[in-house]
């Protein structure tokens, strides 16, 4: 089964990624860009999807730091599940 | 008294710990694949870019097979010392707490800085006074030290004012476990050893473990 794992920098971190992107952005004329933030996507096939949340805890992402979101595939489209 | 000095596949400050180390005692490296620590009397988990860093510094190296036996040496409160990468190993492995995040700068700094030694009573800073000033380099990407709430007494070294160089929380450079036998800092005080290089302020902290066992 296809996984998606999103995992993004914890409400209220600083995340000077984000910060240059959306400065170069402004700097590129696209002025309406706001809040934008950097993150990582992780692509994986498992067996037993169960197993995921156990994976971004102990591995994939850093709960001090980053927030994750887990993407499910079902009959071919991509849904969130609950993390 | 002898030092075990941790070498990741990435490792690239090993070397310079490993002599830092033999400048106060005995030191041998530990390969990341052994379980073995070979009886040493405290570890040493240096700089470099284990794994590759990849995912995150130091998350990879977290789980190497000797790591677990250097988480277990630490909960049996064996002294552990984590000089850059090696901290961001020791905070993956949750032996410190906390995190390590990009510089705030996202630039690679390279400068030596001044360190204050905030709590001199740790097997790594007895040696020091409180308050001491410690000339050591920094080197490193990922050096934002965050950790709400952490307690100040695990506070041990502290950038002089205005020489924070990546935008760590209150200026912190380096913390302690609640036991105080886990180290980690971001400054590498393996590369200031010898007067050559400028300063050997670093070989407070490495004389400071060395005194906790006498000499053979």
């Amino acid at each position: 089964m296809r996984v998606q794992v999103l995992i993004r920098p914890k409400e209220g971190i600083l995340d000077p990624q984000g910060q240059a992107v959306e400065q170069a952005l402004q700097a590129l004329g696209f002025e309406g860009a706001r809040n934008v933030h950097v993150g990582r996507l992780i692509e994986l096939d498992v067996d037993n999807p169960q197993q995921v949340p156990e994976m971004c805890e102990r591995l994939l992402a850093n709960p001090l730091i980053e927030d994750y979101e887990i993407v499910i595939e079902h009959a071919g489209q991509m849904r969130s599940a609950a993390a | 008294m002898r030092f075990g000095v941790v070498r990741f596949p990435g490792s690239c400050d090993e070397v310079d710990a490993l002599l830092a180390c033999r400048r106060f005692g005995d030191a041998q490296l530990l390969w990341h694949k052994e379980r073995d620590l070979g009886g040493v009397d405290a570890v040493v988990v240096p700089g470099g870019f284990s794994y590759g860093d990849y995912l995150r510094a130091g998350a990879i190296a977290r789980f190497s097979p000797l790591m677990e036996s250097v988480i277990e040496f630490a909960r049996e409160g064996g002294p552990v010392l984590g000089i850059c990468n090696g901290f961001q190993v020791l905070c993956e492995a949750g032996l410190l707490p906390g995190a390590l995040l990009p510089n705030r700068s996202l630039r690679f700094v390279c400068r030596q800085v001044d360190v204050i030694v905030e709590n001199p009573d740790t097997p790594f800073t007895r040696a020091c006074e409180a308050g001491e000033v410690l000339s050591v380099p920094v080197k490193h990407t990922t050096g934002r030290y965050h950790a709400p709430g952490i307690p100040e007494e695990q506070v041990v070294l502290r950038y002089a004012p205005g020489q924070n160089p990546n935008g760590a929380q209150d200026d912190i450079a380096g913390v302690c476990n609640a036991e105080r036998n886990v180290l980690g800092l971001m400054p590498h005080p393996e590369h200031a050893v010898d007067p050559l290089t400028g300063s050997a302020d670093g070989g407070r902290l490495f004389e400071s473990v060395a005194a906790m066992v006498p000499a053979a």
